[in-house]
């Protein structure tokens, strides 16, 4: 490309003259960019700091609200709450969309195309219509639950109970974001030059080594960036038990997740400094696990 | 100038076309007498298996549906998944838009309001700041991608609580600016954006522009905007969702009813049916729900084209 440059302007002044239009360019997001995302992670970092007291005001503790986060066992069990889910209900939901991607792509499907789009519907369905819905039909007055038991004479067990609510939980999560994965594995699969698998069929490759031998290799950065944005749904995890809760205030406490229990802290208990804390150690947590999980993912590629 | 110039194909390491383009053409798809790798032999029990998610995805819509069509009454007392012998559908529709002194249409222009101009900003920041990374050199660009990719892992809510105490120290909590305004950055957005541009786009085709003497905001909008089409809908579709099934935001940043968008409120109504003395309004917050998702439904059926095509690129290199 640099050949086509006419000769008369060197290198240099031009790309550095266009290093300005392309920083103008950038400039309006990186600006609101700054003050939506960069302002507010350093002044939640200056928040947990401090401790505002009965007496004494606003004081600096250093690092008094981690050491308090670190032997706070509600904390601890919000994060392994969500640390199970993210364990169980990820890899279900990740392999019914890797499972539905592949049967898309294989173009053995009657009817793909319905397929395709009836299963990425749900993502369109917000949070909070998808939460009300499922918590109606766990229902055991007028939802689904109900009508089953009444139909076959049994007693299902109640989802909504404290034991069974985060598979309860689980469920509407996957049933949210099936398709979305399921998206972005088709539409990694759908790049691979068909010419490899004419290759693995005169080879008399069948179709499950096709699959573990090309199409899931090909599509490690599509698994890769799936799960990492699972990692971050789970720990993140707020809306639907937070919707849930008014419906069963027994089985959902305020300290249900550690998002659940950030929000709490700030805005029923006016503990600013330590809901800082607790998100800062959570962003923290993200980030480490899903950086841990993109190095192996990356070096398995390499 | 950009009618004579051919667009790029989109992005296909193989050099085949891609199935979208193939799916595009009008005319059926012309049918192959013999099965191949690419076109085997269709499988019964393959559709059979999926036809189990599809019936999983398909089931709470379709209890949504039905539930819509019911009174208060007739949905505590007949079966779920079937109509009840009155169909109330009409009348909850009249009663969900004029419930509370039609609260539901304020909340849905509210709605519509934080989606217009927080996705629709969204969509315009990451198509210029897409553009500008993927087709200029400049001094820190390295560090824009590693910040930007490195938000992508910030949880939205560890920043909610700082962004809460910072826009209520400026004044804009309780007003839509608290919402639209975090919702004018996309991290994802940006990303779909850059990838999308550094393919459609050609370097020379700019070029050629700069020769002819054409400014860099002109060759912006008369050749790399029509090239960058497709990514811009698949973007401002995922904006446009991400706005509109908002629910954490709003819920921090907006404490009067007057400001809700439509999540907020169909959850005030299902929590008014659950408090104790409240008034019970279970139908209005399943038909609610469904004239909810209704628009952004259509959208996807509607514009299903351009968004597959423009996620096809973007997971191209990624």
């Amino acid at each position: 490309m640099t050949v086509a440059l006419p000769p008369a302007r060197s290198r240099t002044t031009r790309r550095s003259g266009r290093g300005w239009i392309g920083l103008g360019f950038t400039a309006p997001f990186l600006a609101v960019f700054a003050l939506v995302f960069l302002a507010p992670i350093a002044y939640s970092i200056y928040l947990s700091l401090f401790q505002d007291r009965l007496i004494g005001g606003t004081t600096f503790v250093g690092i008094d609200n981690y050491r308090q986060a670190l032997g706070d066992p509600q904390f601890w069990e919000g994060l392994g709450r969500v640390g199970l889910f993210l364990l169980v209900q990820v890899p279900i939901m990740l392999g019914i969309a890797l499972l539905v991607a592949l049967a898309l792509d294989s173009g053995r499907l009657y009817g793909r195309d319905f397929f395709r789009i009836t299963v990425f519907l749900p993502y369109a369905v917000p949070a909070v219509v998808a939460t009300l819905m499922w918590g109606f039909m766990y229902g055991t007055r007028f939802g689904l639950v109900a009508d089953l038991d009444h139909t076959f004479g049994i007693t299902l067990p109640d989802p909504l109970s404290p034991h069974l609510i985060l598979a309860g939980i689980g469920n509407i999560v996957t049933w949210e974001f099936i398709g979305y994965n399921m998206l972005i594995f088709y539409s990694a699969l759908r790049v691979i030059p068909h010419s490899l698998y004419e290759a693995a069929a005169i080879d008399g490759a069948g179709q499950w080594r096709i699959v573990g031998a090309i199409k899931l290799p090909a599509i490690r950065g599509a698994l890769v960036i799936a799960t990492i944005f699972s990692i971050i749904g789970s720990f993140q995890l707020f809306n639907e038990p937070s919707i849930l809760r008014p419906l069963v205030p027994d089985s959902v406490s305020t300290s249900y997740t550690p998002n659940l229990y950030t929000y709490s802290l700030a805005f029923s208990g006016q503990q600013e400094d330590y809901a800082a804390t607790v998100a800062i150690i959570m962003g923290l947590v993200t980030m480490v696990v899903a950086y841990a999980f993109q190095l192996r993912g990356m070096r398995k590629e390499a | 100038m950009t009618t004579t110039t051919p667009a790029p194909a989109r992005p296909d390491k193989s050099g085949r076309p891609t199935r979208t383009a193939r799916l595009r053409t009008p005319s059926p798809r012309p049918r192959r007498r013999a099965h191949s790798v690419d076109r085997p032999r269709r499988s019964k029990a393959l559709t059979a298996l999926s036809g189990l998610v599809v019936l999983y995805t398909l089931v709470p819509l379709a209890w949504l549906v039905v539930s819509a069509t019911k009174t208060q009454a007739d949905l505590l007392g007949s079966p779920g998944l079937w109509f009840s012998g009155h169909f109330a559908l009409w009348d909850n529709i009249s009663q969900t838009l004029s419930y509370d002194h039609h609260v539901f249409l304020r909340w849905l222009l509210n709605t519509l309001l934080y989606v217009v101009l927080g996705a629709g900003g969204a969509t315009l920041l990451a198509v210029l700041a897409g553009y500008g990374l993927a087709k200029f050199d400049f001094r820190g660009k390295k560090a824009v991608f590693a910040v930007v990719i490195g938000a992508v892992a910030v949880p939205a809510t560890a920043l909610a609580v700082p962004t809460f105490l910072m826009f209520s120290k400026m004044g804009l909590t309780n007003t839509p600016w608290a919402v639209i305004i975090p919702s004018l950055v996309s991290p994802f957005g940006l990303y779909l954006m850059w990838v999308f541009a550094a393919e459609a786009v050609p370097t020379e085709l700019l070029e050629a522009a700069r020769v002819d003497g054409s400014g860099e905001v002109r060759t912006f909008f008369r050749i790399a905007l029509p090239l960058l089409a497709p990514g811009i809908v698949t973007v401002l579709l995922f904006t446009v969702v991400a706005t509109w099934n908002n629910y954490f935001l709003p819920l921090i940043m907006i404490k009067d009813p007057n400001w809700y968008p439509l999540t907020l409120g169909l959850n005030a109504w299902n929590d008014q049916a659950a408090t104790a003395g409240g008034q019970p309004v279970f139908n209005l917050v399943i038909t609610g729900s469904l004239l909810t998702i209704v628009p952004l439904v259509a959208a996807f059926l509607l514009l299903q084209r351009f968004w597959q095509s423009g996620l096809a690129a973007g997971s191209v290199k990624e």
